[in-house]
């Protein structure tokens, strides 16, 4: 009988788990969209809620509705000033920004403390910041994040840093502070727009791990409650907002979603506001199921195919330009993309000041004759076999497998791509020169500049170079550009930069990318900006 | 039988220090690189590479760095996530309560439904009912879950609207459709094994003596079939609340319910090694305490069983 007893037990635990389970849900159902004055969108569970640490897309979403960053950016994508009154230098080298009267969101005034203190804080090495390498452009960076002596391999363990404060940063007074750069930089104003700039009250820095869980702004929203792991953050309008327009909602709530095909399901169902995303999957019949509530717009994204350039096969720039000359780009992005892309003949993005159409000229050309033509007088390729590389984990099998159809078409070639399992494994192989074969590359913008495109991804020992391109009179116009008086005179040595890579085609420019997203019937005036955000506070109820 | 409780919950040990080790020196094996795989496209700075490496003490070989995990394991701390900057046993706790809930409406519904349709489907054997039950369990054991998921998903929340479509915002309701498609499957072979287990038992010389003495029809199955019949309908069913758990995965995912499989897959995902271990180590405490409970339960069905 003691043995009947125990099951009855278990039964019992087992039932109570499941009726507790339900009863203690999150019941309420406001955030849906249709009581109240507020929406709700999708985005990926944030890594983390330090401005200073949150470079990825879910967290930046969040973050751009609680913070006012020091600039904006106007329909033509020009810097304008947000929460900075002014940002002045009279040599692009020593900036002084000036802030606007503002206030955190439990009543504070914003000083110039709290960006210098937050700034400080993302370029300490030892805090391992997402965006740390943003501050690398100031002075005393280095100091901060002393280089491993013997390597990443050796046993040594990295230094301990000298200094925990940037020498480049200074309090003038309580609305004011001073930026030193490395060098002058005409362009810098444009950087202070991104996430990794926006300051931080002073009490965050002793406690993070409570300030994450409910981040304190200066932006439109405030956090209502905490933020709920793997589930939601809310958001609520902030009264005393001064810093630019007023939100036209009285709350958002970011519903955190792993697949992107639940969160469109959920959209189709009117549960969900905004998808930021439509997935690939339902390209074809989105249009036709959303209606006018089906957008897209231009985004910053760039794809490319990169060659490697320790590898012989592909030294002669002819082999590279013949090899971009036969993929049909627009053919891919009717058939695979479904014209959730457009092709790209530059290899700046058309969201950025100085950018020029066709830059790469011919050699963007879809004309299979000239290419075979080309091949055949740089003496064709080595084994005529190439392959493409690519991350198995990134949705890339389709486009590859057709541009190697193209190819075997078009040259004649033997073409095979190349699945690594993960982006970063492909990376790891291309610079220790393991991998043999073009790969595939992408680019989003940190800033709307030439110069994001041009120095992380062609300057030599560039951030994003991973291929190993140099060429002493690109990175020479490219630095004269960044150094420049004025932006115009930048662009004009910028633009002279690119004509370079037309001839040496180090990559082959292929897809611009757009964001494709819907919203519900509950909300209108839905927009996306370059940075592959909604503007929260735009949105208003229909 | 408190020293049979006792040496089996001991047993556990072993096991769990066997499959934490496992799965991370395979998580080690797949040789990736974590740090790189948190910054997805972008290259990782030389002084974030080292504060990380020297954080996660991925420069040291495996054993080292198994043996901080369990001297972590045993103070209760599970380490913390690579992605983000939560405890585990943060993580563990929000999740946990999700899958149970979806994993007990599973439960309750294969358990009443399965064995209700695999005992009248056992007693009208060859019949009209027979038939039915064997061909609609088929049926679903043929198509693969994240397909019955997903079609349902659109045809009874975005078509028809009965359901909500993802998410725990609802309660109770936002778990009943993932519960019933995560249960689907064992069902049907729940009710398979209860079929073919009482039609085997209602042959036997047991029941024919049963009939002689001249029980009513009702005590004969409902008692003495019916008991016999369960054994290994409870042995599947003890197993099945584990699979149930770790399942969750594909179902998680496609209703958005952020519980043990949820996670489990955006460890996998970007390679999360310390994630990975403590919630396959949650998972392995399940299995454990399971198969214990349904060996417990095997003496209550059949006295006969005794334990030292």
């Amino acid at each position: 009988m003691r043995g009947s007893k125990m099951v009855g037990c278990a039964i019992v635990v087992a039932l109570a788990a499941t009726a507790c389970g339900g009863g203690s849900g999150d019941g309420d159902s406001e955030g849906k969209g249709k009581s109240g004055g507020g929406f709700s969108m999708n985005v990926a569970e944030p890594k983390r809620l330090i401005p200073q640490s949150t470079t990825e897309s879910g967290g930046s979403q969040v973050l751009s509705g609680l913070f006012t960053p020091l600039v904006d950016f106007d329909a033509k994508n020009e810097p304008v000033l947000a929460a900075a009154e002014s940002i002045e230098s009279p040599d692009n080298k020593v900036w002084t920004i000036k802030l606007k009267d503002a206030t955190w969101h439990d009543g504070k005034p914003v000083t110039a403390k709290d960006y210098v203190g937050a700034w400080n804080w993302g370029a300490y090495g030892p805090n391992a910041a997402d965006g740390n390498y943003f501050f690398g452009t100031i002075q005393g960076y280095d100091e901060m994040n002393p280089v491993d002596p013997d390597g990443e391999e050796g046993p040594k363990k990295a230094a301990e840093p000298k200094a925990k404060e940037l020498s480049g940063l200074k309090v003038i007074d309580d609305k004011t502070f001073e930026v030193t750069l490395k060098a002058p930089f005409a362009g810098y104003k444009s950087v202070l727009g991104y996430t990794v700039f926006y300051p931080m009250p002073e009490a965050a820095l002793s406690d993070l791990k409570t300030y994450e869980e409910a981040p304190i702004g200066q932006g439109p929203f405030q956090m209502d409650g905490k933020w709920n792991h793997d589930k939601f953050v809310k958001v609520k309008a902030y009264k005393d907002y001064k810093l630019g327009d007023k939100p036209k909602v009285d709350s958002v709530e970011f519903r955190i979603f792993q697949d992107q095909n639940t969160a469109y399901n959920d959209l189709l169902a009117n549960n969900l506001d905004i998808v930021d995303q439509i997935p690939t999957e339902v390209m074809g019949t989105a249009p036709s199921e959303l209606g006018d509530r089906f957008k897209t717009s231009q985004a910053s994204t760039f794809q490319f195919v990169a060659f490697p350039t320790y590898d012989k096969k592909y030294s002669d720039p002819r082999v590279r330009k013949a090899i971009s000359m036969a993929i049909d780009r627009d053919e891919i992005i009717k058939v695979v993309f479904q014209d959730s892309q457009s092709s790209a003949r530059s290899f700046v993005s058309p969201v950025v000041g100085g950018y020029r159409e066709d830059t790469c000229g011919e050699a963007c050309k879809f004309d299979p004759a000239a290419a075979k033509k080309l091949l055949a007088e740089a003496g064709g390729i080595d084994g005529n076999k190439i392959n493409i590389g690519h991350n198995a984990d990134g949705g890339h099998e389709q486009w590859i497998n057709a541009t190697c159809d193209q190819l075997k078409k078009n040259l004649g070639l033997d073409c095979v791509s190349q699945a690594v399992p993960k982006f970063a494994e492909l990376l790891t192989q291309v610079e220790n020169k393991k991998f043999s074969g073009m790969f595939r590359m992408g680019w989003i913008m940190d800033y709307p500049s030439m110069e994001n495109y041009l120095g992380p991804l062609y300057s030599t020992g560039g951030s994003s170079n991973y291929y190993g391109y140099s060429n002493k009179e690109f990175d020479k116009l490219l630095q004269d550009g960044r150094e420049a008086k004025t932006e115009e005179e930048a662009i004009v040595k910028w633009q002279a930069a690119e004509d370079i890579l037309a001839k040496d085609m180090p990559v082959i420019p292929l897809r611009f990318g757009k964001n494709v997203f819907g919203h519900s019937t509950n909300v209108k005036n839905v927009e996306m900006n370059l940075f592959n955000q909604v503007e929260l506070t735009k949105v208003e109820k229909s | 039988m408190g020293r049979y409780v006792a040496r089996r919950l001991l047993q556990m040990l072993p096991v769990i220090i066997g499959t934490t080790f496992l799965v991370f020196a395979l998580v080690t094996a797949m040789g990736g690189d974590p740090v790189q795989n948190l910054y997805g496209e972008r290259p990782v700075p030389e002084s974030i590479r080292v504060a990380l490496t020297a954080q996660y003490h991925l420069d040291d070989p495996l054993p080292i760095r198994y043996g901080y995990y369990l001297a972590g394991l045993v103070q209760g701390d599970f380490g913390t996530s690579l992605s983000g900057s939560r405890p585990i046993s943060e993580m563990i706790a929000d999740a946990w309560p999700e899958t149970l809930r979806i994993a007990g409406i599973a439960f309750v519904f294969e358990t009443i439904i399965g064995v209700a349709a695999g005992v009248m489907a056992g007693m009208r054997r060859g019949k009209f009912l027979d038939n039915l039950v064997l061909l609609s369990t088929l049926t679903v054991i043929a198509i693969p879950i994240f397909v019955l998921g997903q079609v349902s998903q659109i045809f009874l929340g975005v078509k028809a609207g009965i359901f909500p479509v993802s998410g725990t915002n609802e309660g109770f309701v936002s778990y009943l459709l993932p519960g019933l498609v995560l249960g689907s499957v064992s069902l049907a072979y729940i009710a398979r094994l209860a079929r073919a287990s009482v039609a085997e038992n209602l042959r036997m010389d047991y029941v024919r003596t049963a009939k002689a003495k001249g029980l009513s029809p009702s005590r004969i199955t409902g008692i003495h079939v019916l008991r016999n019949s369960l054994i290994p309908v409870v042995t599947y069913l003890g197993a099945d609340l584990g699979t149930l758990m770790g399942g969750a995965i594909v179902t998680e995912r496609i209703f958005n319910i952020p519980g043990v499989g949820y996670n489990l897959f955006k460890a996998i995902q970007i390679e999360d090694g310390p994630a990975l271990v403590g919630f396959v180590t949650l998972l392995v405490i399940v299995y454990v305490v399971m198969a214990l409970i349904v060996d417990l339960l095997y003496a209550v069905l059949d006295p006969r069983i005794r334990y030292a």
